[in-house]
């Protein structure tokens, strides 16, 4: 059995006929090919998985992909807007932000949100915003020094 | 304009952006799960619910007939081929999947090939296995009492549920220094059970194609050439047939050294099906079932003088590897490098008996960073240290300083026959303590203490044996620990670097391409380090140990300075002078006192691409290789301070600082060296407070998912404060020393020594890991738990 579904994917409109039980991260990255987001822990846990539905971040290992249908989803293939790299990309590579690369997408997910809402975040609310998400390689401070360059450099004075 | 380094800075060693980052943050690694073939088959393995139980049928009829399934291995299928075991890094072997008993929870029992990925789940359901379950060993002090199960009925000389024992140093002169010690500490520790857990889980893509004969395997590997001939081995395949690659991995901390069931199982399903089968395990599976870390179960003495003179260390461990042997380190060396116990200390005598046994626990023990069980070393030891300053009431930091081994002593052999390279560990630890404004702090704990709050302050100082190895003393299954690298000058003077080692996060398309530009003067940028693809690279080992830099780091200089060496000999030629007269600078070389005259090294390699006439038995072309066989391995060391605040009413401990002094010699990209000691740090404070996969008395693992085995997150983790000392190892081409473990192996120590000084107001010496509130509170009531079991 299969069950129609539509859905807005970084701008781009997809209709798929998919099993009602289909994980979103699934859909993403099996259906659409949108291999960014990870998959990690099923439990919600660890957030490879995190994308936004409707500007939000949400954890796409625990949705299921009917659940977004008639809804508009962002991943990280989304952050680059024109060829230029949202400033929370460039402040990964500027502050050392990743290593293996596979929390990256997630966590960059929750850092765009995190500054569309709070503009000049600190220490703390960085690594509070975060927190629902693991990285087994940066001990986390490289990725709350880059959210922190995304910040300044959003501003406009980086 | 500054070169490409961060600033300006100089464009050989130094901070450098990494050269991989520009594909992860635009969400393009290419991981092994994002790896889509025409046509390709999923695979799902069927798992033991029993820790013990001896099959009795297994029927795949029903899932045979779901309309999806496109093939069903179990047991009886491996056998027909002979691959129902498999052998492991230690010299024993491995079910791939059961056909006589299951050993531990979670043992694989059958694997599924369908059409998607939820067909083949759903067909494990419809696998009916009846099992006669068998009393279960999880308690590793029970394995060998006399009528314990027997696990290992298979091995045709099974001496009950041992597998070895080893010992090292100088069992009758470190009872002689023991029987006139003026002071004796005596503890039973538990390095318990934990795991690397990559966030990144184990699997493989094989395609075997049955016109070629040729099976490529994407992996997630830390080892691509190492599992290439094991694969050949084991199947039966000729080697060159077989090829492995490993894409981008997501995290390996030594969980990606062995081969898994499930890889054997989708290559046999490729060869079943002529299609490609993708086999992912989730997160359950991988804490279960995958190599696990540690399990050490030690008991730790240490002889010393009223003074506070460390005499000697004596050392009895258990060490619980699982259902099988399955521990990956150089076979000479069952119990890993767990001989530098002997610290950092200048001893008279050290002796150790390690015994490993058998359990209904999945298979493992070397993993998670750990230098081959240095890890554990360091616990133990520096646990003892802070014992001996409990008991003598002195400052654990001037207790080290006063026993750290002196600068003058180096190169100093142990009193277990390891010869450190070099280090300066006075000046190390005074690093430390100049950081963390170490005299406040005692200052301000004693004022907390006297308000009835709970502040601790823990110090460990490590040394670390990496870079494995000389081929004379480490091979794994008879291969030699050493690593190749392959260099070309490109006819346009650009660089290409192939090498064996393979990247989980380390950066190595970075700096490997530093030290190629240091060497020959190029750009960083005009250095591509080609990796993780057998097909494309020379045969080594692969990456864990922290043996990248050590060795292939090393090879690579050397493959380096052969190129400078053949250029020279062009640019001569070029020239019309005698070798002998050049001199090299900035990729150039030049002639001794005209500096005018001279070729770059671009005009040289277009020249040595040419019709230039060389001299007699000079090559064309410009390029070099080099197999680096390590003379020594690598001594790292470092001086960390953890400080803590519990309280009192609930044990929750929290990481107030953390400092950080590490020497890992020379330092090619500071910026990564960084964030790799971070990363151990953050282990660090996991293992000591957070992570335990425990079992209950019936051999169910209580560890299966992020939900029960518990990670630190950013809000455990303090700011990290580092500071650095560089003490080249005199042996290695560029000084350098491997950095990629230090931190792990020597933070655990530094929080449990933090916590215990907070509870010094209770009288507590020791409470094993993990020291979660509920720990720290029964440690407080003198009833600390034995964090293996669920059972106090």
């Amino acid at each position: 059995m299969t069950i129609r579904i539509a859905m807005t994917v970084n701008g781009t409109e997809y209709a798929r006929d998919v099993e009602p039980r289909l994980l979103l991260i699934h859909f993403l990255r099996d259906e659409l090919g949108l291999t960014g987001s990870h998959w990690g822990c099923d439990t919600s846990n660890c957030g490879s998985c995190v994308v936004w539905l409707d500007a939000k971040p949400v954890k796409s290992c625990t949705l299921l992909a009917a659940m977004a249908d008639g809804h508009a989803v962002r991943t990280v293939e989304g952050l680059e807007t024109d060829g230029k790299l949202d400033p929370v990309q460039q402040g990964f590579i500027e502050c050392h932000g990743l290593q293996c690369g596979f929390c990256t997408p997630g966590m960059m997910m929750t850092a765009r949100w995190l500054l569309d809402h709070h503009p000049d975040p600190d220490e703390a609310q960085i690594r509070e915003a975060i927190s629902g998400q693991i990285c087994r390689c940066t001990g986390y401070e490289n990725i709350v020094r880059s959210i922190r360059w995304a910040a300044r450099g959003s501003a406009g004075h980086p | 304009m500054g070169g490409p380094g961060i600033g300006g800075a100089p464009m050989s060693y130094g901070r450098l952006h990494r050269k991989e980052d520009p594909r992860f943050v635009r969400g393009q690694g290419y991981f092994v799960d994002d790896v889509q073939l025409p046509g390709m088959l999923y695979g799902a393995v069927l798992r033991s619910p029993h820790p013990h139980a001896r099959i009795l049928a297994v029927d795949t009829l029903a899932a045979e007939a779901h309309p999806k399934v496109r093939a069903i291995i179990t047991g009886e299928t491996l056998q027909q081929r002979n691959l129902a075991w498999m052998p492991t890094l230690s010299g024993d072997r491995q079910a791939v999947l059961a056909t006589d008993k299951v050993r531990f929870q979670g043992q694989e029992v059958a694997f599924v090939v369908a059409e998607d990925r939820y067909s083949a789940r759903d067909a494990l359901e419809l696998i009916d296995v009846e099992y006669e379950p068998l009393p279960a060993v999880v308690d590793a002090r029970r394995a060998l009492d006399p009528g314990a199960p027997l696990i290992r009925d298979d091995l045709p000389e099974s001496t009950g549920n041992h597998i070895f024992d080893w010992e090292t140093g100088d069992a009758r002169r470190t009872q002689a220094v023991f029987d006139d010690a003026e002071v004796t500490i005596t503890q039973d520790m538990l390095y318990p059970r934990v795991h690397p857990a990559p966030l990144e889980t184990c699997g493989v893509v094989a395609h075997f194609d049955p016109v070629s004969g040729k099976l490529t395997v994407w992996a997630t590997t830390q080892a691509p050439h190492a599992h290439r001939t094991l694969y050949a081995m084991m199947t039966g395949l000729p080697e060159h047939k077989i090829r492995v690659i490993s894409p981008d991995i997501g995290g390996g901390f030594g969980n990606k050294v062995p081969i898994y069931p499930g890889y054997l199982c989708a290559v046999t399903g490729s060869m079943l099906t002529g299609q490609p089968v993708k086999w992912m395990e989730d997160r359950s599976e991988n804490l279960m079932s995958t190599c696990f870390a540690r399990d050490f179960h030690m008991r730790g003495e240490l002889a010393a003088s009223r003074d506070g003179t460390i005499r000697a260390v004596r050392v009895t461990v258990l060490a619980d590897h699982g259902a099988f042997n399955g521990t990956a380190q150089p076979s000479k060396y069952p119990a890993g490098f767990f001989g530098v116990f002997t610290g950092s200390y200048d001893l008279e005598a050290a002796h150790c008996r390690v015994t490993g046994v058998y359990t209904n626990k999945a298979p493992g023990g070397v993993a998670y960073s750990c230098s081959f069980r240095v890890t554990e070393a360091v616990y133990l030891v520096e646990r003892l240290v802070d014992m001996l300053a409990y008991e003598l009431e002195a400052d654990p930091a001037e207790l080290r300083m006063r026993n750290l081994l002196r600068p003058e002593q180096f190169p100093y052999t142990c009193q277990t026959g390891w010869t450190y390279d070099s280090g300066d560990y006075p000046r190390t630890l005074r690093l430390a303590l100049e950081i963390a404004g170490y005299a406040e702090l005692r200052k301000e704990q004693w004022a907390e203490r006297a308000r009835g709050h709970l502040m601790g302050i823990g110090i460990s100082f490590f040394t670390e044996a990496v870079g494995a190895g000389p081929r004379k003393h480490m091979d794994i299954l008879g291969l030699g620990m050493n690593d190749g690298v392959e260099l070309r000058i490109d006819p346009t003077g650009t660089a290409v670097l192939r090498i064996s080692v393979q990247t989980q996060g380390q950066g190595h398309e970075t700096t490997f391409a530093q030290i190629v530009a240091e060497e020959l003067g190029l750009s960083p940028d005009d250095v591509e380090v080609v990796h993780g693809d057998t097909d494309r690279t020379p045969f080594g080992l692969g990456t864990y140990g922290s043996r990248s830099t050590p060795v292939s780091g090393a090879a690579t200089a050397i493959a380096a300075r052969r190129v400078r060496e053949r250029a020279r000999i062009v640019a001569a030629a070029m020239l019309e002078v005698n070798p002998a007269d050049l001199e090299w600078e900035n990729g150039r070389w030049f002639v001794r006192g005209d500096p005018d005259q001279g070729r770059t090294l671009a005009e040289i390699a277009l020249a040595a691409h040419s019709d230039l006439e060389l001299p007699d038995g000079v090559e064309g072309h410009l390029d070099a290789s080099c197999v680096y066989n390590p003379p020594n391995l690598t001594y790292p060391c470092g001086a960390y301070i953890c400080v803590v605040d519990v309280d009192p009413g609930t044990g929750k401990v929290s990481v107030r600082r953390f400092i950080a002094v590490d020497d890992c010699g020379v330092r090619i990209n500071p910026m990564i060296v960084e964030g790799q000691v971070h990363r151990g740090l953050a282990d660090g404070i996991g293992m000591a407070l957070m992570e335990s996969i425990a079992f209950d008395a019936d051999g169910n693992c209580l560890g299966g998912s992020f939900m029960d085995y518990l990670l630190p997150t950013s809000l455990e983790c303090p700011a990290w404060e580092l500071g650095e000392t560089v003490t080249p190892s005199p042996h290695h081409p560029i000084g350098a020393k491997g950095v990629g473990e230090s931190a792990t192996v020597g933070s655990p120590p530094a929080v449990v020594n933090a916590v215990i000084d907070a509870l010094r107001p209770y009288g507590v010496r020791h409470a094993d890991m993990p020291l979660t509130p509920a720990q720290v509170w029964r440690a407080i009531q003198g009833r600390p738990l034995r964090t293996d079991l669920a059972i106090s």
